[in-house]
């Protein structure tokens, strides 16, 4: 129980890599959802690019997360560019979760019901317009629960940026553990805080679907 | 955006007209050298056996589908292509396909929006209307279709003959000029038929100028102005319905209409049996 104490003490500490969670998951998934829409709109059309996206998507939904953020802190200096730990986190955070969005939005997009797409198309409705008032509304609210998944795997994924110093939960938590040889509390801790988030993010999935349920 | 279009000096210019327009999807031909004028305040119906190409004629007067030739005109504007010969850009089919309202065979609402917001979507966001008129107008439309009280709710709580009422109303918002039926009762179930005609009869009357695809034969001996027969992607026949359902003039319509006598004597359902009497 002294453990835990200890954690208490270093709650200051703790709830900074919190809030940077927050904040790096909050960001990725705003951008990463943003991109990936677009990306979704580009593979659902028949430009000639599509080839080009879909080969994105492709390629990161096969590399291992971590691999990737080494690859975007330590191999593009290598290329001349070089980012700091926060900006190279969240680079690779929402680039690699495009992909995923992007994904979860076409094969939702595929399932939807092409009339009503149709209907916006004779109604006058085009382009971003379109997609915005038409197709995206009703992709949303079927494609929620995978979407909160998704966040969630985002919150997760972010702890591995601990390996590129970036001062989120797991850092904080791994600093706590060295600093007081208390590996189990500290790490708890930080798992309770990971799971309260995932919470979180559940319940607002819970609201999506009854916004859904109320249209189904 | 729009182009005027030069005045012809009368007022007999058809609303609609389909001059030589041809579809293909791959090789299968589904439109051949189809020829059609609609004139302001005509109910036209299309009739024909199914896979004679009435849906994609429908779908190639707004261009939801590209036709392969020739040419469709709205109110003496062409439709598709500018009049600098290219083909318009999504700006330019957006502002004419506005001007044709479309009711769709499975009613095609948008399932996020509520009743009142299916109809002041497009007046809205497109057309950019006031709100507050498009509001008053979409209310007023629902009230005419007899669906006051049904303005907050969302489609998927509908019966089917709902959703179609919904369906008209939410065309009739953008104003349009000409307003296209893609068989609009043929989803619906039996005892839902009824209410649906209803609506677009009073259309009729009302001098809107339409064209109905259906496999009503009752509603199109009654309301249509004129009928249009296509077998085949090729216009078989036109008349006017008392001409048509009396003595159509092609052995190909003849043989159709039995096909529906015997199918309409069989359910009692659809009201009075045809007689070619």
């Amino acid at each position: 129980m002294h453990d835990f104490v200890v954690v208490w003490s270093e709650r200051a500490l703790l709830l900074r890599g919190l809030g940077n969670t927050i904040l790096l998951s909050l960001a990725a998934t705003i951008v990463a959802f943003a991109l990936g829409a677009l990306v979704a709109v580009v593979l659902m059309s028949s430009k000639p690019y599509r080839r080009l996206f879909a080969g994105f998507v492709d390629v990161m939904r096969c590399v291992p997360f971590l691999l990737f953020a080494y690859i975007v802190y330590y191999g593009l200096p290598s290329l001349g560019l070089n980012l700091d730990n926060w900006s190279a986190g969240l680079a690779a955070l929402t680039i690699y979760n495009t992909a995923y969005m992007a994904e979860i939005l076409r094969g939702a997009w595929l399932a939807q019901p092409v009339d009503p797409i149709d209907a916006g198309y004779a109604f006058g409705f085009t382009g971003l317009g379109h997609f915005r008032r038409i197709v995206l509304p009703p992709l949303l609210l079927s494609a929620a629960p995978v979407v909160g998944n998704q966040i969630i795997q985002i919150v997760k994924d972010s702890a591995f940026l601990t390996v590129i110093a970036l001062p989120e939960l797991t850092h904080a938590a791994s600093s706590i553990q060295s600093r007081h040889y208390i590996p189990f509390a500290a790490f708890i801790t930080a798992v309770l805080l990971y799971w309260t988030l995932c919470l979180v993010i559940e319940a607002c999935v819970g609201c999506f679907g009854r916004l859904a349920e109320a249209r189904r | 955006m729009n182009v005027p279009t030069p005045a012809t000096g009368n007022g007999h210019r058809p609303v609609l007209t389909v001059a030589a327009l041809s579809k293909a999807f791959g090789c299968q031909c589904v439109l051949e050298n189809i020829n059609l004028q609609v004139h302001r305040g005509e109910t036209i119906c299309l009739l024909g056996p199914s896979g004679s190409g009435k849906s994609t004629l429908l779908r190639c007067i707004n261009w939801l589908e590209k036709p392969d030739s020739g040419q469709v005109y709205l109110n003496g504007e062409r439709i598709g292509v500018t009049t600098g010969g290219v083909l318009m850009g999504d700006r330019d089919l957006s502002t004419i396909r506005t001007r044709i309202g479309m009711v769709f065979q499975h009613f095609a609402l948008w399932p996020h929006l509520t009743v009142l917001q299916n109809v002041m979507a497009a007046p809205v966001y497109v057309q950019r209307r006031p709100k507050a008129q498009a509001r008053a107008e979409a209310e007023s439309l629902l009230a005419s279709v007899g669906l006051s009280d049904k303005r907050d709710t969302f489609p998927a709580k509908l019966s089917g003959g709902q959703k179609q009422r919904v369906g008209i109303a939410r065309a009739l918002a953008m104003r349009p000029e000409l307003l296209l039926f893609d068989e609009p009762t043929s989803a619906l179930d039996p005892e839902l038929v009824g209410e649906v005609l209803v609506v677009i009869r009073k259309l009729a009357r009302d001098g809107m100028t339409m064209v109905v695809v259906t496999h009503e034969m009752d509603f199109a001996r009654e309301a249509a102005s004129r009928i249009v027969f296509l077998d085949r992607g090729r216009v078989v026949e036109t008349a006017r319905p008392d001409s048509f359902f009396v003595a159509p003039a092609t052995e190909r319509a003849r043989q159709f209409l039995q096909r529906y006598e015997s199918s309409s004597t069989r359910s009692t359902s659809r009201g009075r049996p045809q007689s070619f009497a």
